[in-house]
């Protein structure tokens, strides 16, 4: 990338954010396939709204588009913070449709499923380059962090300027291990939670209006 | 990979070690179909220099897009995990120092490429025939 390009695109970015302080944030909700990306973005949603933002389910690739929740208003501290909350599919560099024939799907509805899942794949991508303002990374607590996809996607995270929570969820499993995570990305903070049972939310919502606020 | 020929690779797996010097001449997309087209022959990519963030993010759409049943299920990708590098600031990403942190990148189909271990300095895989 060219010098003029990449001095644009900077100035661009930091204009944008500038000006925009008046809009709620976008925060995108991101991680793996199974991580409880919806399971959070629904507690969030519930907690301070009241709804839902999409169904949860144990099958991956349940969210097959982005979904979002507008206007979300966390209250801190005797603060208002207000986000708009972006529920992503899970991202991934693989989608094979024999995967969902396991969880007694018929073989047409296990290609449309993985079709659809590799079209939510692609525009979470999309959403991650052009249209979040943050990002909340989530993880299961249970599974090794030290995989490509966390990699590269925390990379171009990094590489947007975008202020990042890493969110460690799953914690009510009895193989969690959070600092299994924190060892991972130690360049950004851990968050440790159970969006299922609601266990740390305190200070989920302490972190979110602290970084995104 | 145009130039070269395989007279016969039925018995075996084909993989390019493409140099930094010859992907530093391509642009995004260029890049993204040379791995993805070889990917999808069968064949493995091993990429001296890596992908930026951005050409990764892009990786991954195209990939999506061309996700077929029963023909081609994704890639398997793997870089050794990013080393923590001080914030480079506008000065640091306008010199392109960001350049530097590139890193030797395998790239092979998903349903041929598994990996068996993977830590700072040190990537196994399996690969299997088509």
């Amino acid at each position: 990338m060219g010098l003029l390009t990449n001095l644009r695109d900077s100035i661009t970015r930091v204009t944008d954010r500038l000006f925009a302080d008046d809009e709620p944030k976008r925060i995108g909700i991101y991680g793996p396939p199974n991580a409880g990306k919806t399971t959070l973005a629904n507690r969030i949603a519930r907690d301070w709204t009241g709804d839902a933002v999409g169904p949860e389910s144990h099958i991956p690739h349940e969210t097959r588009r982005a979904r979002r929740k507008e206007n979300v208003e966390i209250e801190r501290n005797g603060k208002t913070v207000t986000i708009d909350i972006v529920d992503t599919p899970g991202v991934t560099t693989k989608v094979d449709y024999k995967e969902f024939l396991d969880h007694d799907m018929e073989k047409d509805d296990a290609v449309k499923r993985s079709r659809e899942a590799t079209e939510g794949v692609a525009e979470a991508m999309h959403w991650l380059r052009e249209d979040v303002d943050g990002v909340i990374y989530v993880l299961d607590s249970s599974t090794d962090p030290f995989t490509q996809v966390n990699t590269m996607l925390i990379g171009i995270i990094e590489s947007q300027d975008l202020p990042v929570l890493i969110f460690a969820n799953k914690v009510d499993l009895d193989d969690a291990d959070v600092k299994r995570i924190a060892d991972a990305f130690p360049q950004h903070e851990t968050v440790p939670l159970s969006a299922l049972e609601g266990d740390n939310m305190d200070e989920v919502y302490e972190k979110i209006a602290e970084y995104f606020g | 990979m145009p130039e070269a020929t395989a007279p016969d690779d039925g018995d075996g797996v084909r993989i390019d070690l493409i140099s930094g010097a010859r992907m530093e001449g391509l642009t995004s997309m260029e890049k993204i179909r040379l791995i993805l087209d070889s990917v999808r022959d069968g064949d493995i990519v091993v990429l001296e220099a890596g992908l930026s963030p951005e050409e990764e993010s892009k990786l991954i759409e195209v990939t999506m897009t061309e996700i077929s049943p029963d023909d081609f299920s994704g890639i398997e990708i793997e870089t050794y995990p990013s080393t923590q590098q001080p914030n480079q600031g506008l000065v640091g990403r306008l010199l392109g120092k960001e350049e530097a942190a590139k890193k030797l990148t395998v790239i092979g189909p998903a349903n041929q490429i598994e990996t068996l271990h993977k830590d700072e300095d040190l990537i196994s895989a399996l690969v299997s025939r088509k």
